[in-house]
Parts: structure tokens; sequence; C-alpha cells
């Protein structure tokens, strides 16, 4: 072998070669796609295709994140918008939590459930929920009440969804272990059936995340009150795009927050690599 | 050691003393009145390896979930140390063909985990250096607090091993417990599990659908007929024990083996 020439070694030997994007470093990729998009955006205000009132221009939106930011640093009305819309979105979150939890567990565990009580639940949830925003005002008055329920509500059924799926996950062998194991319903839901159906259910709470945000900005709209909702609103109607464009940004960064805050929860709680119980492939 | 200690109090106690027993024990599922078992009647000696054998639909699973008390027999009394089975007992321990430890426990708290759903959190404490015991004797120790992920087949399979002796059963079953694993495993698992099952004087009772694995093991292997299921011939292994995975090569295993293949395939089309 040592006698051969290095070009020739280079015919024979069929090297991997990493793809050009790949050698990339991934936070470079994500700014570039940042950069263009900003670019093309300053070059549709630049080109007078669109009136200034309509969309903003890049620096006119970066200077009204800038007020708006310190407005909400040195503790002006902003901030109490700003607390109330996260009040808002952690409330109606926790609700949908709970009542998730509780609803897919019935749906899931008892086969009452599953026949008696999922079909309304599909029925209310193919409905536009959007559309119950008026009615929760009506029923709870126009503060942070109603919006809680909206975005609770929007919430709740995705969790429902994971929740009842989580149940199902575990396979035939681990039930029949915990037979043999002469354990209880209640032993059998904890200890095997929600462990293993985690996964399954952070896939429903990450959903209800981001539902969270849309009802409680959803009720802000139509029900009044002081929050990010409502403040969009306000500006909108006096066509003050750019302070439309800063106050969605931030609220992303809000949804972002609470849509991060799940996937750690779900980092800590399903430890393991494989969402799947060990020595069961096959 | 644990284990030796259960060995020599159990020698003390009478030779060829029976530990299960079934009787005239047949299932008929009723929903579409397929009768899965008829007039089966065995009865398991303390420390004895029994297997049975047969073709897939021959009845194996029932007459195992059946024995371990999972579903109700039609007819016909099964019985435990002269009590009768009425449902999971802890006096006998089950493994299966997948091992089945879940990821969030360590190796040792899968292999409490039988005790922690019987008597509570505090007892399987309690009971950790039986575990760790166990773990050794099947070879595993100090892997106690290894996460299953890193386990290996064999490896998982052992701390199944375990998982069924902890509560110290008196009767073990096992359905096809090392099929899911390469050859070469399972060989070498079969061997430890002779080991395993001398140690503890195991009464061991083993579905499969290998010849050879079943006259390896046994003392007595029941061939089942299927349609309904029922006993063919029951088949002494006089081979001596410790049994070495040399004997496979032996005329008298090979005869043996023929025995059963060529009453088997005469089961299969009667």
């Amino acid at each position: 072998m040592t006698d051969t020439a290095p070009d020739q070694l280079d015919d024979t030997v069929w090297v991997e070669k990493a793809s050009l994007i790949d050698s990339i470093p991934r936070p470079v990729q994500i700014a570039s796609v940042a950069v263009v998009f900003i670019t093309v955006w300053q070059l549709i205000t630049l080109s007078d295709l669109v009136p200034p009132i309509i969309l903003p221009t890049p620096l006119e939106t970066w200077n009204d994140m800038m007020f708006v930011g310190a407005n909400v640093l040195s503790g002006g009305y902003m901030l109490d918008s700003l607390w109330t819309t996260v009040k808002t979105v952690l409330y109606g979150y926790a609700l949908a939590i709970a009542i998730g939890l509780t609803l897919g567990i019935i749906v899931g565990e008892t086969a009452f459930g599953e026949r008696a009580i999922m079909p309304y639940l599909v029925a209310i949830d193919t409905m536009p929920k959007v559309a119950f925003a008026p009615l929760f005002v009506a029923w709870l008055g126009f503060d942070i009440d109603s919006k809680v329920a909206l975005a609770a509500f929007i919430a709740t059924f995705p969790i429902v969804v994971g929740t009842a799926a989580g149940l199902h996950a575990p396979d035939a062998n681990a039930r029949m272990l915990f037979k043999t194991m002469g354990a209880s319903r209640w032993q059998t839901l904890y200890k095997m059936k929600l462990p293993t159906g985690l996964p399954q259910i952070f896939t429903g709470l990450k959903i209800g995340s981001v539902g969270v945000m849309a009802g409680a900005i959803t009720g802000e709209f139509l029900g009044g009150g002081n929050g990010f909702g409502e403040l969009i609103r306000v500006a909108a109607s006096q066509l003050n795009t750019p302070r439309v464009f800063s106050l969605i940004l931030y609220l992303s960064l809000v949804g972002l927050a609470l849509f991060a805050a799940t996937s750690y929860a779900q980092r800590v709680l399903v430890f393991w690599h494989k969402d799947r119980v060990i020595g069961a492939e096959g | 050691m644990m284990a030796t200690a259960r060995v020599s109090q159990l020698r003390a106690s009478t030779g060829g003393e029976t530990v299960y027993e079934l009787t005239g024990v047949g299932k008929t599922y009723a929903r579409n009145r397929v009768r899965a078992l008829e007039g089966i009647s065995l009865s398991l000696e303390r420390g004895s390896f029994s297997s049975v054998i047969g073709s897939s639909g021959c009845g194996k699973s029932t007459l195992l979930k059946i024995m371990a008390g999972l579903i109700p027999p039609s007819q016909g009394r099964v019985t435990i140390n002269n009590q009768p089975v009425r449902g999971p007992r802890r006096d006998i321990g089950m493994m299966f063909q997948h091992a089945t430890l879940f990821p969030w426990r360590t190796t040792i708290e899968n292999v409490l985990l039988p005790i922690e759903i019987r008597d509570g959190k505090a007892a399987a404490k309690a009971a950790w250096g039986r575990g760790e015991k166990l773990l050794d004797l099947v070879g595993l120790g100090g892997f106690e607090s290894v996460y299953p992920d890193e386990l290996s087949g064999g490896m998982a399979q052992r701390a199944a091993i375990c998982r069924m002796l902890v509560t110290q059963p008196d009767m073990i079953l096992l359905d096809e417990p090392f099929s899911a694993l390469d050859e070469i495993s399972r060989d070498f698992m079969n061997m430890e599990l002779q080991r395993i099952c001398t140690e503890t004087n195991a009464t061991a009772f083993l579905v499969t659908h290998s010849i050879a694995e079943a006259v390896i093991l046994s003392d007595r292997v029941y061939v089942l007929a299927p349609r309904p299921g029922r006993i063919a011939e029951v088949v002494e292994i006089d081979l001596p024990r410790p049994r070495t995975l040399d004997m496979i090569t032996t005329p008298k295993f090979g005869a043996l083996v023929e025995r059963i293949r060529t009453r088997l395939d005469k089961g299969d089309f009667e």
C-alpha cells in the first residue's frame, strides 16, 4: 500500500463530504434567514409599492420596539399591560392543564369516557372556539376572567387529546406485567401509564401553550381591558402600524418563553433517551 | 447468601413435594366458542423444571395465563401449595419475551417494582439488599443505579429475571423469555437460567417453541397438540445435570429432540 501514490488513492477511496450548508454553524444559518427577511422587507418599503402607513420600515419598527421596551422597563403603563397579558396567559395555561389532564385521564382511562364523553369533546373541538369570546365576556365581564376562560378553552383540547393518547401508549407487555404484579388500577395509572405517556402529554401541552396565547390575545381584542391585545387594537385603529408590529414581536417573545418553559419541563421529566419501554423492541 | 440459605431450607422439606397442580383444566372462549384448552392435568414438583412445547395457536399462552392467574379457566382446578389460584399472586413470578424495564427507573428500582407495588415504597427500600444480591446472582452486580437504556438485550432480561425472583416466588412461569435475543445470547442465557434456578431451587415452567431449548433445560417436556390444546405426550428428559451446551451434540439429545419433533408433526396433521 505504501507504494501507491496519494493521487491514485484519492480515486479509490470514497470520502464522505459534508455539504456546504452543514458546514455553517446553526446560529449563522438562523441569522442569515433574518437578514434576508429584513432586507426584502426594507426593499419593499423603499420601492413605493406599499404606503408606509400599511407597512412600516424595519427601522421604524425597531425604534418603536425600543420605545415600548423602555416604557416596560421604566415601569410605564405598558408594563401593566404586559403583566395583565402574562397573567392571563399563565392562569389560562394552568387552568387548561388542570382541566385537560383530568378530562384526558377520564377519556383515556375509562371505557365510558372514551365512548360517551370523547364524542362531545370532538364536537366542541371542531367549533370555531374564538366565536365563544363574546359569550365569555357576557358571562364573566370585561375583566381578566373572560380572557382567561377563552385562553383555557382553546388550550384544553390538545392537552386532553395528548393525555388520552399518552395513556394508550403502553404496550401489552407492560400492561400484562403490571397485572401479574397485582397492581391496582391507580398504581397502573401513575406508576406506568402516565410516565410512559409523558412524551404524548407534552406534545399536547406544547400545542396548548401556543393556543393559550392566541386565546388570551383574542379575548383582549374582543373584551377590552388593558392587556397587550387591547394596545394592539388601539394602535391599529390609530393606523400606528410600527406599534402593532413591535407589540406583536413582544407577544411572540412571551409565547416563545411559555413554549420554552414547557420544553424545559419535558427535558427534566422525560430524562430517558428513548420514548419507549426498554426491551420491548421487535 | 440468601439464595443458599433458601436452598438448604428447601432441601430440608420433603422431596418430590407438589408445588403446582392443574386438574382437568379447560378453556373455552365464550365469544367465538373456541376451545383453546381441554383436559390439561399436570403437577409440578418443587425444584423441577418443566416445559410445554407446541406449534403456534396450540393454547400455550392461554395455559400460561391461567397458571399465572391472569384469566380464569372454564373448567378444572388450579392450585399452588394446595391453595386455589384466583388471580395474580406474589408466590407466582412471571417473565416474558420482552424485558419491559421502565426507562425512568434505575435497574434496581425496576427489580424492586413488584415489592413497591405489593407492599409500598418503604418495603421496597427495605428489600434493597435483596435486590442487590439478586443482581449479583445474575451477574449484574454494580449496575444497580444504571438506567435500563444502557443495558443490552441480554442484560435487560437478566434484570427481568431478578424482578421475577424478588418476591421469592414458589413458582416461576417463563413465556419464551429469551426468544427476542440473538442465538448466541440465547444459549448463554439458557445456561444462566439453569444456574439461577438451581441456586434458588426454583420450580419453573417454560413455554417455548424451540425443541432444543425445552430439552436442554427441562426435567419433563409436555408436548401440546392443537385445537383444542391438550397434552399429547409427556417426555421425561433424563440427561444428567448440570446440563451443558455440549450435550446438544450427543445422540441421546438428538433422540429426544427427534421424539418430540415427530410427536409435534403428528399433532399438526391429525
